[in-house]
């Protein structure tokens, strides 16, 4: 029977998954945009699975306010992608060290 | 109930194959790609517990506008991807390790701590019936209408942020000066010469 744990167990993978893929590919920035994308893909899950597990539909209307911010912050962080790499000719997060003392 | 089961786990391999493929391809269009099968299986999966308008949701804004914009970028941009996927081996120890240990916390806390308070049975079923749609936008509209407003204001604060942040007046660009075309009078363009007329050779 597929329950509530088996869905936490596929958020926790894809949540992993996305820890995992930040710490490896810390030098692209849109790499790293792409794993926030996935973490919070895991925890609208855990949000769905909970929702389905209490019958309550308020952990759903979260999952959609959840999505509205991600696209917010996707798009937001796209541009700055791309200011950025129009003024620095590079993504790479290692070269941003202009604020460093 | 089997065929259920055996969809779910046929959608959860595939789902995190594809997030495998998301943080270990070498070409970012592939992990664009990779992450739209992604939220594609897990529309799927959302589709099986009968969140179906989420699910939807997921495919028509996230498959069809965020990956989109993902792709356009990644194909915008021209990234050397070498000289970026250099570090990928020097940090993957240090990513194993903290992927490990954040799965050991989660999977004690799933499967080990919550054994009293969750049991591993299925989720109970809809009363007949039962509309998705219907239920998430009765609550949606009356008890979190405020939150859904924010929300939209939250939309637009985007649009304006991404385009202020991208646009760029690139000098020497021949445009239309609207106003002064709309406030021009006759007497601007036309000028009436008083002349002699001419003799006849």
């Amino acid at each position: 029977m597929i329950g509530l744990q088996h869905y936490l167990t596929i958020s926790a993978m894809l949540f992993v998954l996305s820890i995992a893929g930040i710490v490896i590919n810390r030098r692209n920035l849109i790499l790293l945009l792409m794993c926030i994308e996935l973490m919070l893909l895991a925890v609208n899950f855990n949000f769905i699975a909970f929702s389905r597990h209490l019958g309550d539909d308020t952990g759903q209307v979260f999952v959609f306010f959840i999505l509205t911010v991600a696209a917010a912050e996707a798009a937001i962080g796209l541009a700055i992608l791309v200011v950025l790499f129009r003024n620095r000719r590079s993504i790479n997060v290692q070269e941003l060290n202009t604020m460093k003392g | 109930m089997l065929f259920q089961a055996i969809l779910f786990y046929l959608f959860a391999t595939v789902l995190i194959g594809a997030a495998l493929g998301v943080v270990f391809s070498r070409n970012p269009v592939h992990a664009v790609m990779f992450l739209v099968l992604t939220f594609f299986q897990s529309a799927m999966l959302w589709m099986l517990v009968e969140a179906e308008f989420l699910a939807i949701v997921l495919v028509l804004v996230y498959v069809g506008a965020v990956m989109v914009l993902f792709l356009f970028v990644v194909m915008m941009l021209d990234i050397n991807t070498e000289s970026i996927r250099r570090g990928l081996t020097r940090y993957a120890p240090l990513g194993a390790i903290v992927a490990l240990l954040m799965a050991i916390e989660l999977v004690q806390l799933i499967w080990l701590r919550s054994q009293a308070d969750i049991s591993p049975s299925a989720f109970a079923a809809n009363p007949e019936g039962y509309s998705n749609t219907k239920a998430l936008g009765s609550v949606l509209y009356t008890e979190h209408v405020y939150a859904f407003e924010i929300a939209a204001v939250v939309l637009l604060l985007a649009i304006v942020a991404a385009i202020t942040l991208t646009m760029r007046k690139r000098p020497g660009l021949k445009v239309q000066n609207i106003s002064a075309q709309v406030a021009v009078q006759a007497k601007d363009r036309v000028r009436v010469v008083k002349m002699d007329a001419e003799k006849k050779q």
